[in-house]
């Protein structure tokens, strides 16, 4: 590879990894790739954490009777799954790592535009996730991540109140980054890159910053009222005190319906990225995909109550909301529309990201499509609070976000660390997420509509199959996670040198080295060309970047 | 059902099979879309790889295509709204020929109470064939009334009623479980929903009553002081409550209410929240001084005054002249 020259020569180029090495240098960074860096540490150390009681869930569910740990210890196990997954891995994942090092290189810029508030976001999801590790240590936390009054507010006595708090922290964390890639995108773009020019990846991250804006002061504001019902007994949601329990769902669900774009969306920003670099074509449909991501993120709050069809809402606002859910289903059945369109007369290699990015569209339809038998009120009656829910949901939030995260990570990589992963090894880790996924979820579907009810501890005999199934796709599924995370580790100082445009990409993050300096570009570009213009990258770029 | 590894639940009311065939209509649609992504995909992805010598040949987009996969799939998924809000619609439409249940859940038990006075817990005996109505609450925390193989679900709140109905067609024993997580011992908040012909649903009904619900509801009535304002003679300083169950109530602040269960309920626990027009609030609440049992009963009571004459039951709810002249068939 042309690039090992780079080290033969004694002096290496000044770039971000390299522009100090204490650790000052990197706890008080304002440079958005090394921020990038320590969410990509943090969000990774909750993601093994989160996925350590997943499997204790699934152990423990691998037989009918309670025996692993005591009813109250799997409360707070699932409880911890839930909110460390949910707060500290999904909502930051894309956006806080892939959208921290990538929305300034990728229009041009040499920051975000408050590095500063940059930093500051990083430190309030540490102050969060301490918070949440203390309470996790002190006793814990049994009321599922939703939270519902009046368990939560009367009649459990774990530690809520500490909880909420660090939801409430983390919440601001992610407003932070919302407001700063939304002033960034607008202002800071290079000269001549015009909004129809931007990346799509840029798209969805502005369609995920307006609802991080808009979605998370509500969420705030329910943990405060949570908080003063427990302190002071002030009636908001416990009938007994004067308040209304559904009040609590309808404002529960505005932010927490919307998290889930907020977890998908830049995943699919990721898979418009992977999807025409490895088909060496323009995006089918760009204004479409730029346009839907924008759509979901404004439907996308208007059809919080499809979580409330069986919680005691009137028949006719059910109604009117099951009909909203199915428009939420039009942008994203367009994505997956586009997308596969982009393939056609394609020239299409499959290097790891794009086996994500296939693997994506797979969970994602079957995630998204069993979204509308839950939008479906006579369906959702039998099939909430079900398995069935649970495996639609890991299958869009695991399946979904997951796969988007995981491909860019690999597609990225070069630029991050500039050191290529191992490509055998990183093939075999997407084949054992796509398999041991749908091993663990599958099942699940089907345990959800035969009446296993979400949150048991123990369960009658006959669903012993299907769980067990369940917990030894989780086995395989966790292989799957692990090997990155190894082979990752082991390419910082073992992987071949990456080129700055290793996989020959348009956008202008290849446009700069690998890994890009601390100001990103020498000289800031200048854009005269569409977004994807594979058609103009020079053909002997397109001979294959065959890495291995 | 295979007990070893089920794969379709039970089914054993006049729901299941309506909700089973909706599940397979989008079970089939769901199946042709996933399969032509999969195949789409896998064809594209084969027929397209790269070969030497061949170049990508770029497409911008095709609007007619964007209009068409975003109109088309919108029909189709119209035919789910509108099958699935039908359905629904069935399941939170009691017909009025039900017979009543009174369910109270509480952390981790079902409560049942029959309208001839039975009582059971985490149990609930009920004959096939006939339309039951299930008038629930809750004493602590939101649980969940989820019989798999009626294909039904309803969340049991604490502070009001909710309601739930189905028509058992086969006999048996089926899992009642909470499908709403309400604490430590949320798993274990299940039961048996009993269904039984109705020769033998008529013994078992035979055995263990004490009194008729209502008939409770008549003495608590009494005991509690409630006949003293309520009179069903002369005027009191409450309304008459003779027959006013399901009527509109006209209201002191001019809003006119169904004087349905939940009012019924919350006029005993905080009688202030709606009061009737021409009338004090001078009502003590009753929060604390009666269980949720005793509600039930009182509630039970205050609709059996509306069986004997229906004919009589006209309302006419205008605005008093006065508070000291109240009329009849009002509740505060």
């Amino acid at each position: 590879m042309a690039s090992t020259a780079v080290t033969a020569n004694q002096a290496p180029k000044l770039n971000y990894l390299n522009n100090g090495h204490s650790l000052k240098s990197w706890l008080l960074t304002t440079d958005h790739k090394r921020i990038a860096i320590l969410y990509l540490i943090s969000v990774t150390t909750f993601f093994f954490l989160g996925g350590f009681f997943a499997m204790l869930i699934r152990l423990e569910l691998l037989t009918p009777q309670g025996d692993l740990m005591q009813a109250d210890t799997y409360n707070k196990v699932f409880t911890m799954h839930g909110m460390i997954m949910v707060f500290f891995f999904l909502i930051p994942v894309v956006p806080a790592v892939l959208g921290n090092f990538l929305v300034p290189l990728m229009i041009g810029a040499k920051d975000l535009a408050f590095p500063r508030i940059n930093l500051l976001s990083w430190y309030l999801y540490v102050v969060g996730g301490l918070l949440i590790s203390h309470v996790m240590l002190t006793g814990g936390v049994d009321t599922g991540w939703t939270f519902y009054s009046p368990f939560s507010t009367e009649y459990t006595n774990t530690k809520i109140v500490e909880a909420g708090l660090a939801a409430f922290v983390a919440g601001f964390s992610s407003i932070f980054t919302g407001l700063n890639f939304i002033v960034t995108i607008h202002r800071m773009r290079a000269p001549g890159l015009t909004w129809n020019r931007l990346p799509l990846f840029i798209w969805a991250n502005y369609a995920t910053s307006i609802i991080m804006i808009l979605g998370t002061p509500v969420v705030a504001i329910t943990i405060i009222l949570v908080a003063v019902e427990r302190l002071f007994h002030l009636g908001i949601f416990d009938p007994r005190l004067g308040g209304d329990p559904l009040l609590f769902q309808h404002l529960f669900w505005f932010y927490s319906h919307p998290a889930v774009y907020i977890m998908i969306l830049p995943s699919m920003g990721v898979i418009s990225e992977l999807i025409t670099c490895f088909s060496r074509k323009r995006v089918f449909g760009y204004n479409f995909i730029a346009l839907s991501s924008i759509a979901i993120a404004v439907i996308g709050f208007l059809v919080w109550a499809h979580h409330m069809f069986v919680a005691g809402i009137s028949l006719y606002a059910a109604m009117i909301f099951s009909f909203l859910t199915f428009f939420v289903g039009v942008p994203s059945a367009v994505k997956v529309f586009n997308w596969t369109a982009t393939l056609y007369k394609g020239s299409i290699t499959y290097a790891t990201p794009m086996l994500y990015a296939f693997g994506f569209m797979g969970l994602f339809t079957i995630g998204g499509l069993t979204g509308l038998f839950l939008a479906t009120l006579g369906i959702d009656v039998h099939v909430t609070d079900t398995y069935f829910v649970v495996a639609h949901f890991h299958y869009v939030m695991v399946g979904g976000v997951l796969m988007g995260y995981l491909g860019g990570m690999h597609f990225w990589w070069p630029k991050i660390s500039g050191r290529m992963y191992p490509e055998g090894w990183a093939k075999l880790s997407a084949l054992l997420v796509f398999v041991g996924f749908n091993l663990t979820f599958f099942p699940q579907f089907i345990l959800g509509y035969v009446g296993m009810p979400r949150r048991y501890w123990q369960y009658p005999p006959e669903f012993q199959v299907l769980n067990v199934l369940s917990t030894a796709g989780s086995s395989v599924l966790a292989m799957g996670y692990l090997l990155p995370m190894i082979y990752f580790l082991w390419s910082l100082k073992y992987g071949p040198i990456a080129e700055a445009n290793p996989w020959h990409a348009a956008g202008l993050e290849w446009k700069t080295t690998s890994p890009p300096p601390t100001f990103n570009f020498d000289e800031t570009p200048v854009v005269t060309w569409e977004a994807y213009n594979y058609d103009e990258i020079p053909d002997k770029e397109l001979e294959a970047p065959v890495v291995r | 059902m295979s007990k070893f590894l089920p794969l379709w639940p039970d089914s054993a009311s006049t729901m299941s099979g309506q909700v089973d065939a909706l599940y397979i209509y989008l079970l089939l649609v769901a199946g042709i879309m996933t399969a032509l992504i999969f195949i789409s995909v896998t064809v594209l992805a084969i027929k397209y790889r790269r070969v030497a010598g061949r170049e990508a040949t770029q497409i911008e987009g095709s609007t007619i295509l964007e209009i068409g996969w975003s109109i088309i799939p919108f029909f189709v998924m119209l035919t789910f709204f509108i099958w699935g809000a039908v359905i629904y619609f069935k399941e939170r439409t009691p017909p009025a020929d039900s017979t009543e249940v009174y369910v109270v859940a509480k952390q981790w038990m079902w409560k049942i109470e029959h309208m001839e006075g039975q009582r059971e817990i985490n149990e609930l005996h009920v004959p096939v064939g006939q339309n039951v109505k299930l008038i629930m609450t809750s004493q602590d925390v939101i649980h969940s009334f989820f019989v798999p193989a009626f294909r039904i679900k309803q969340d049991v709140l604490p502070g009001r009623y909710t309601t739930l109905w189905f028509k058992a067609t086969v006999p048996g024993r089926y899992h009642l479980f909470c499908a709403e997580y309400c604490g430590t011992m949320h798993s274990g908040m299940g039961g048996d929903i009993v269904v039984m012909e109705p020769q033998d649903y008529a013994q078992w009904m035979a055995g263990g009553a004490t009194a008729p619900l209502q008939e409770t509801g008549k003495e608590l009535f009494a005991q509690l002081g409630c006949a003293t304002c309520h009179r069903f003679d002369v005027q009191g300083r409450g309304p008459n409550l003779t027959a006013i169950y399901n009527k509109p109530v006209l209201l002191e602040d001019g809003r006119t209410v169904i004087a349905d269960e939940n009012y019924v309920r919350e006029s005993i626990l905080n009688p202030t929240a709606k009061i009737v027009s021409g009338f004090k609030p001078v009502m003590p609440t009753f929060q604390g001084i009666v269980t949720d049992e005793q509600l039930n009963a009182l509630v039970a009571y205050v609709k059996s005054l509306a069986q004997p004459t229906p004919g009589s039951a006209g309302l006419q709810n205008q605005p008093a002249a006065s508070p000291d002249q109240p009329q009849n068939m009002q509740v505060q």
